[in-house]
């Protein structure tokens, strides 16, 4: 029995707990003996991504504290992952038990299709969605085929979703087009930002998706932020909410 | 030109002014998308794209570690070949050298074909102050030309302006009819005026694609032929360039050939890639090797990779915030992201905010043919603009607040507390105004009544 670390982003936990239950949830659907550690915080993303590596150091240094004991560490983030397994290096180089760390971190889809083999998951989702791919599980953890790269196509969290019943993903126009969330830069960049965020949902409206998926909250967020203030009926869930079996929050006609 | 953007302004403005004109910006991002797309398509006719790349990558980066060898192995066979090769180290330098060549020959009337390297340097306003005219003789450079604007974009200089407003342009200045927009019809009328410039000019300048150290060659990529007939028609050619254009063998353009304009507008090869190996017969050919802080960067391990740079574009075209704030919002000779690099190379507080114009997607890194880590240096920009005390103050103060109250589980979970508990009871205009811009566009997610940690504590306590 794989003995997890549940690594839940700050803002997961306090913006998004029924994403967090939903991960927990489906680790232990496959077999997986999960304990979430209570003195997590943050990763420190948000410093590093503004430069501030100072500020960033003891966040990580209490990360590794925590997280270094486990068999493995499992996130429902890309972006918070890759902080991680790509980012972390500066910041803990050379400390003891961070060489193991940075190797049995996870993103949540990554964990079940590459640690727990997991082939299909049980369940039904009757609608059409739209996956939206979020930038630092795409081109950090190679989460998926990026479509700049003129390689293979796969898609992890796709291959998932798939699998489920009834499911319709929708094709879009730009597949991996960013949302503009990228963290401070939703506030400095505001303009921009939502422009971009704003394209996103059309892509996925026009392509006919009742519900947004994405492996990251925080793109979600950004966007409901949007959907929400223009007042569109398309719904967001994050994946693990959708694997676990969860259906919309406001009822659609099923496919 | 990019002397009249004395007044700096930060990205976040100018981009907000430029999305501010909605259908305006959709255009501008629908037709570099599309470019993106037809880049795909033909990088996806070749199997061995991803090797190129690193090939490319390879290639560049060892050259780049013997530059200097390179450069003076160049120089020996461009002299061989009958070129007088000049040496810059400041972009005054490099205008001074090219005065002295034109004053030489008594020259009052230059063409140049595209040159971002001219553009650095400002070329055009100092040969202007001198008395030369100066006329840029691709269609898109000379269009910014005319309308005193630096180019807003490296392979596509005019990719901002409509073709009513270029229709409009000729209007004033070639007499063209008023009102129109056909495209062949305004493109002859250039032609007409552009050919009279070729005929008289007495000294063409162009830009370089690939300097070639083995042969003392050098290759000139264009579309419209422009470079070719403007250094054919004059007697003396001058190529400006910077030290990193240099590939080491004539057999490695085969290469880089195949990846630039696909990369660029998803053309297997540009129309025109024209050799150039010593002067035309009775006459001069003088080759400008500029480095402009290039050795800087070079010896830099954080962003000696920038260096591979083959100014294709693919990363503007890619970039969802350049497609979003066009290229003057950069108020850089390079825009995008390639150019958020080299510019704080350059000078790091006038350019500071445009590391973080950025989301950190990472579509520049996967699409650039010669795999610079764009997105990474980007992210080491902001380190360094960090630690030379350039980040502005609310910045640096939220990132301090962030750690002491990140840093605490306690503090955390108190504060979510006091947040998610008081957020939905303040009145709607204390929590959306001027001093939340989430909030602008965006409200702001529900706030649930437990966190995670309180549901799997009650969870486990069952």
């Amino acid at each position: 029995m794989p003995r997890v670390g549940l690594f839940v982003p700050c803002y997961v936990d306090q913006l998004y707990p029924q994403v967090g239950m939903a991960t927990l949830e489906l680790l232990e659907r496959y077999g997986c003996e999960v304990d979430f550690p209570p003195d997590q915080t943050c990763c420190g993303q948000p410093m590093a991504n503004t430069g501030c590596t100072d500020d960033a150091k003891p966040l990580a240094e209490k990360f590794l504290a925590i997280f270094k004991d486990y068999e493995y560490v499992v996130c429902p983030s890309g972006s918070c992952t890759a902080m991680v397994t790509h980012h972390y290096e500066e910041l803990l180089h050379g400390q003891p038990g961070f060489e193991e760390l940075r190797k049995k971190t996870f993103e949540l889809c990554e964990f079940l299709v590459d640690v727990l083999k997991v082939k299909t998951v049980e369940g039904r989702f009757p609608y059409k969605v739209g996956l939206h791919n979020s930038c630092h599980g795409l081109r950090e953890l190679r989460l998926g085929s990026s479509s700049e790269m003129m390689v293979d196509r796969f898609n992890k969290a796709g291959q998932l979703l798939a699998g489920l019943d009834g499911i319709e993903l929708v094709t879009l126009k730009r597949p991996d087009e960013c949302c503009g969330f990228g963290g401070t830069f939703a506030v400095a960049e505001e303009a921009v930002s939502c422009m971009m965020g704003l394209d996103r949902i059309h892509d996925h409206e026009t392509a006919g998706a009742d519900v947004m998926t994405a492996g990251d909250m925080s793109c979600l967020m950004h966007m409901y932020g949007l959907i929400t203030r223009q007042k569109k009926p398309i719904q967001v869930m994050h994946v693990a909410e959708i694997l676990a079996g969860r259906q919309p929050a406001r009822a659609i006609v099923p496919n | 030109m990019s002397d009249t953007l004395t007044v700096h302004h930060e990205h976040p403005a100018n981009a907000s002014e430029f999305v501010a004109n909605d259908s305006r910006a959709h255009w501008h991002d629908q037709s570099l998308w599309f470019v993106r797309s037809k880049r795909d398509k033909a990088a996806g006719t070749l199997p061995e794209w991803e090797e190129l790349r690193a090939r490319a990558s390879g290639i560049k980066q060892h050259a780049m570690s013997r530059l200097a060898d390179y450069l003076e192995q160049f120089e020996r066979n461009a002299q061989k070949l009958g070129a007088v090769v000049h040496w810059a180290r400041t972009p005054a330098e490099h205008n001074q050298i090219v005065l002295q060549i034109l004053q030489k020959h008594g020259a009052k009337k230059v063409v140049k074909s595209k040159s971002m390297l001219t553009e650095e340097c400002h070329l055009n306003p100092f040969l202007e102050r001198a008395g030369v005219e100066v006329v840029d003789t691709d269609l898109g450079e000379w269009i910014v030309q005319l309308r005193q604007e630096p180019p807003s974009h490296i392979v596509m200089p005019a990719i901002h302006i409509k073709r009513e407003e270029i229709g409009e342009l000729f209007h004033q200045h070639l007499g063209t009819d008023a009102g129109a927009t056909d495209p062949p019809y305004l493109v002859n009328a250039a032609r007409d005026e552009l050919r009279r410039k070729f005929l008289n000019a007495d000294v063409g300048i162009t830009g370089v694609n690939f300097a070639i150290a083995e042969t003392g060659g050098f290759v000139v990529c264009t579309n419209e032929g422009n470079a070719d007939l403007g250094v054919s028609l004059p007697k003396v050619h001058i190529a400006c360039m910077g030290i990193e254009k240099i590939i080491p063998r004539a057999a490695d353009l085969g290469v880089f050939l195949r990846l630039l304009a696909r990369s660029a507008t998803g053309q297997p090869i540009t129309t025109y890639s024209s050799h150039f190996h010593g002067p035309i017969a009775g006459g001069e050919m003088h080759i400008v090797l500029v480095d402009n802080g290039r050795s800087d960067i070079l010896g830099s391990a954080d962003f000696r990779r920038s260096l591979n740079c083959i100014r294709c574009g693919a990363c503007m075209n890619t970039c969802p915030v350049y497609r979003r704030s066009g290229g003057h919002s950069y108020e850089a000779t390079i825009p995008g992201p390639i150019g958020s690099i080299l510019a704080p190379s350059r000078d790091a507080k006038t350019h500071k905010s445009l590391p973080f114009a950025c989301s950190l997607c990472g579509s520049c890194s996967d699409v650039c043919p010669v795999k610079i880590d764009l997105h990474t240096q980007l992210l080491t920009w902001r380190k360094q603009i960090s630690v030379r005390g350039l980040l502005p103050w609310t910045k640096r103060l939220s990132m301090k607040f962030a750690r002491v109250l990140l840093g605490s589980t306690w503090l955390f979970t108190t504060a979510g507390r006091i947040g998610r508990w008081t957020l939905p009871k303040l009145p709607r205009f204390m929590v959306y105004n001027g001093l939340n811009p989430w909030g602008k566009q965006r409200e702001l997610p529900p706030m649930p009544r437990q966190s995670f940690r309180e549901l799997y504590r009650k969870r486990k306590s069952k």
